[in-house]
């Protein structure tokens, strides 16, 4: 368990978890089966972790490519902050122009992070259309942003912080509901 | 996204003044972040809105064409805006003191000074007395901290790591800060370094930095990984250091001939530029399969745009902690 937060409550763990990405994908499958082509684009770090997965179990069944993107040069609140977010490599190994793309994160709050993702995938290039999978929406939207496929929807108050977890970087398979 | 508070670093520094300040860590972190910034230069748009509304002024005392313009198309590809102040058509004719026209600069609200001076330490004063965000872009033969970070990213992508590397630096050690940026940070990440040149070109004391001194250039690049060229600074040479351009040719300079003798085959070439064709590099090297020098260049930028990311720019230091952000 994750030693960083006391008072951590596990909202879900394992098995049930993977059990909700499974539907999701199906979902995603289900909307796009009849499409060339599907482009998956995920949003660093846990979005892509999500985002690779759901690209390695539609693959079988449907014509996909699987990208990444790193928002944080694109954030609005980076002049407000001292420390330097880290920025990590955002990799579109693809021509988006025309395409239909699918972008994955792992958490929906303010709608902030997609916007970002937004604004940063027009600079690559003008998708045919753009869908959106989260695999937790916990409400309280800051902007007009609405996902096409949603894993599991919360309410939680806004002093507290969701946190999915993921084998591939944090060792556990899990989602906290974290005290701020 | 989460931002988890270990993916949030900064610099420990408001300037970015020279290699020998800096922790091995720090460097890591700079080299880390130029390789991501390395693949919005790939980009059908190649330009994040990070910087937008920040200014950063150049202030060149010494000629350059390389840094400034690698310095210049890092803030643009950043989004921030620039102006430029060269010795020759401004008020430093007229007597202005550098601190001087740097501080009306900054009363003009600036985020960046990016300074390349003759006078070792000018950076460090401009540093002491302004708010915005310091870079030295060579100070007389002192520091050139941003080659040295271009240099090791060079090296990094080539050979995936540094410790253990054997590197050979030849030509004018004594005036070049690009030789004494490269040595602190080789030796910081591990690698063996050696210089070899004429001996009035080697600084006395050199070996307190940690480095094998040559001054035999055949008997120097055997085993080496790296080949670093210096160039024969020609402004820097009014004392005639040494006896001939035709006599260092001679003795120091890299041709194929010397390389199919002596060095490794796998051995690569590097130099700073800009080069002296047929002095202390051969044509035929510089443009050869060896070369590094075209990736160097294009790793100039990628280096520039994470030190304009991770420097504060003249924010001031507030303690604003950063949120932990979902969303």
């Amino acid at each position: 368990m994750d030693r960083e937060y006391k008072n951590a409550r596990v909202l879900m763990a394992g098995e049930k978890l993977r059990e909700i990405l499974e539907k999701l994908t199906k979902e995603i499958y289900e909307k796009n089966k009849d499409e060339d082509r599907l482009l998956i684009v995920g949003i660093k770090r846990r979005g892509e972790i999500l985002a690779k997965r759901i690209a390695k179990s539609l693959g079988t069944k449907i014509n996909v490519a699987f990208g990444s993107i790193d928002i944080t040069l694109y954030r609005d609140d980076l002049t407000s902050i001292d420390k330097k977010p880290i920025v990590r490599k955002t990799e579109i190994p693809f021509n988006i122009d025309d395409q239909n793309l699918l972008l994955v994160d792992d958490v929906l709050f303010t709608g902030r992070t997609v916007r970002s993702a937004l604004t940063e995938l027009v600079d690559f290039g003008r998708p045919k259309r753009v869908q959106l999978a989260v695999f937790i929406d916990r409400e309280e939207r800051e902007l007009p942003i609405c996902p096409d496929f949603v894993g599991k929807s919360l309410k939680v108050g806004k002093k507290e912080m969701v946190e999915v977890r993921l084998h591939e970087i944090d060792e556990e398979e899990c989602v906290l509901i974290v005290p701020r | 996204m989460c931002a988890d508070s270990s993916e949030i670093k900064g610099l420990k520094r408001k300037d970015l003044l020279g290699i020998l300040e800096l922790e091995k860590e720090e460097i890591e972190f700079i080299l880390d972040t130029a390789i991501s910034f390395k693949e919005i230069l790939e980009r059908p748009i190649k330009v994040v809105p990070y910087l937008r509304g920040k200014t950063v002024a150049f202030l060149f005392f010494e000629p350059s064409t390389r840094t400034l313009n690698s310095f210049s198309l890092a803030a643009r590809r950043l989004s921030c805006d620039s102006v430029s102040v060269s010795a020759s058509s401004s008020s430093v004719l007229k007597g202005e003191t550098l601190l001087d026209t740097a501080k009306n600069l900054e009363a003009m609200k600036l985020n960046f000074v990016v300074v390349r001076h003759s006078s070792p330490g000018a950076s460090h004063i401009l540093a002491k007395n302004l708010t915005s965000s310091v870079i030295n872009a060579g100070d007389g033969s002192h520091e050139h901290p941003t080659q040295a970070l271009l240099d090791l990213l060079t090296i990094k992508e080539h050979f995936g790591k540094f410790e253990g590397l054997k590197v050979l630096i030849v030509g004018d050690i004594e005036h070049s800060r690009v030789a004494r940026s490269d040595i602190w940070g080789m030796k910081k990440l591990g690698m063996d370094v050696s210089v070899c040149g004429p001996p009035t070109l080697i600084p006395r004391d050199i070996e307190k930095m940690g480095v094998r001194v040559y001054y035999n250039l055949k008997e120097a690049i055997e085993n080496k990984d790296i080949i670093y060229v210096l160039r024969i600074q020609k402004e820097r040479q009014k004392r005639g250091l040494f006896p001939s351009t035709r006599e260092y040719i001679n003795l120091y300079s890299i041709t194929e001939e010397v390389l199919e003798k002596h060095a490794k085959r796998d051995v690569v070439i590097m130099h700073p530029g800009p080069v002296n064709r047929g002095i202390e590099i051969a044509p035929s090297v510089a443009d050869g399969t060896r070369s590094l020098i075209l990736p160097q260049v294009t790793n100039g930028v990628a280096i520039r745009m994470a030190c304009f990311y991770l420097l504060p720019g003249g924010e001031g230091r507030e303690e604003g902690r950063v949120k932990r952000e979902e969303g």
